[in-house]
């Protein structure tokens, strides 16, 4: 079981199985992006009080999940860096950061555009939506953090403290609309309740939600293949690589 | 586990609590001010600011809505199913405002009327078709 960790965490092997991995990953992808998208603007029936103005839930839902989703996985990455040091699980928290940057963004964006028509205001100060503005200066705060340190390593010790001190903002986003009274509603799907939501618009917001989970997997390999290369350079292992290629 | 690495994995969970309990007084402390709307029940038992823009959430009640006829001036009445506030505005209401929709407004307390210089309209988390909307309306008034 140790070995086999071991092995994962090895720069060369992690570089050649991803590199098998991202085709697999796109593949999966593009249907589930197309179907969930068709099934959610076009098959799903429209809402009996908003209309079809609550379309913009299958962007922004899953957007909203992928934010609070990719921190958790940081941070696991951040306890890794700080307890073990695999290198591999530094490379791999930093390449995720650009990915939450997007998807808090995009949340953020797709709720103001549907605030606008439904609640009558682009933005209010209500605690979730302050929370998760809050979690993208995190996201910006950890980029900004890592690139202000020369020594990679030092920076990804420094950069696992501010995501773990950072991990109480994510139970406040979670719990945010039943703790106090906001202005935005409460969940909708929960892992204890059933979803107050009609199973046909149900469906094609999990396509959703997987469709962008596989996207955040192909980003994270791509921005972490890089990430190692530029890292391990001078390393035997990039040498050979180089030198493979320019045979072949 | 190595002894050093048990060392470490202390003070990370260590610095995770301390965070945590950090931010949990933080967030006792800062409780009255996180509520982002009062209740007609709490403005009528005198918890609301005085003198002082606050929000109050409510359901618009049932046959409440007055609209002037010269100007955008409204006045409804918002409940919290037990006490009844009542609400002037004037301007362009939200799509979603109607009778029985939950709304906040924000604004000032006048001689126990509202000002409201803001009306936002709060959706639930249900979202299903027209269709059976109305059939759980039906089973409702049928019960």
């Amino acid at each position: 079981m140790m070995q086999w960790f071991h092995r994962m965490a090895s720069p060369a092997w992690f570089y050649r199985f991803s590199g098998k991995l991202i085709p697999f990953l796109i593949l999966t992808f593009t249907p589930l992006l197309i179907i969930g998208l068709y099934g959610g603007l076009v098959t799903a029936p429209s809402d009996y009080q908003q209309g079809d103005a609550f379309r913009i839930i299958y962007v922004h839902v899953p957007a909203a999940w992928m934010s609070l989703f990719i921190y958790i996985v940081m941070a696991v990455y951040a306890v890794i860096t700080l307890i073990w040091r695999i290198k591999l699980a530094e490379i791999l928290l930093i390449s995720s950061a650009p990915v939450g940057v997007g998807f808090t963004i995009l949340a953020l964006a797709t709720g103001s555009l549907w605030g606008k028509p439904m609640w009558g205001t682009w933005w209010s100060w209500d605690a979730r939506l302050t929370s998760e503005l809050l979690l993208l200066f995190l996201y910006l705060g950890v980029i900004g953090l890592y690139r202000a340190i020369e020594e990679k390593r030092t920076a990804s010790r420094f950069v696992s403290i501010l995501v773990l001190v950072g991990t109480v903002n994510i139970p406040i986003i979670h719990y945010s609309v039943e703790w106090w009274n906001t202005l935005h509603q409460g969940s909708t799907i929960t892992l204890t309740e059933k979803p107050s939501m009609h199973i046909d618009m149900l469906i094609p917001l999990l396509m959703m939600a997987i469709a962008f989970k596989v996207f955040y997997g192909i980003s994270l390999l791509i921005q972490a293949r890089a990430e190692l290369v530029e890292r391990e350079f001078n390393s035997r292992w990039v040498r050979e690589l180089v030198e493979e290629n320019s045979d072949g | 586990m190595t002894p050093r690495r048990k060392k470490r994995l202390l003070l990370v969970l260590l610095m995770i609590f301390g965070v945590s309990s950090a931010t949990a007084l933080a967030l006792k402390a800062f409780d009255q001010n996180m509520m982002f709307f009062y209740s007609p029940t709490e403005i009528n038992a005198g918890k609301a600011p005085e003198n002082r823009d606050f929000r109050i959430g409510g359901l618009v009640v049932q046959g409440s809505v007055v609209r002037s006829e010269k100007s955008l001036m409204v006045k409804f009445d918002l409940t919290d199913t037990k006490e009844v506030i009542t609400v002037q505005y004037a301007g362009i209401l939200p799509d979603l405002f109607r009778e029985g929709q939950g709304i906040i407004a924000r604004g000032q307390l006048n001689d126990g009327v509202i000002n409201a210089v803001e009306v936002l309209a709060k959706h639930d988390e249900n979202y299903m078709p027209p269709e059976i909307a109305d059939a759980v309306a039906t089973a409702k008034e049928a019960n």
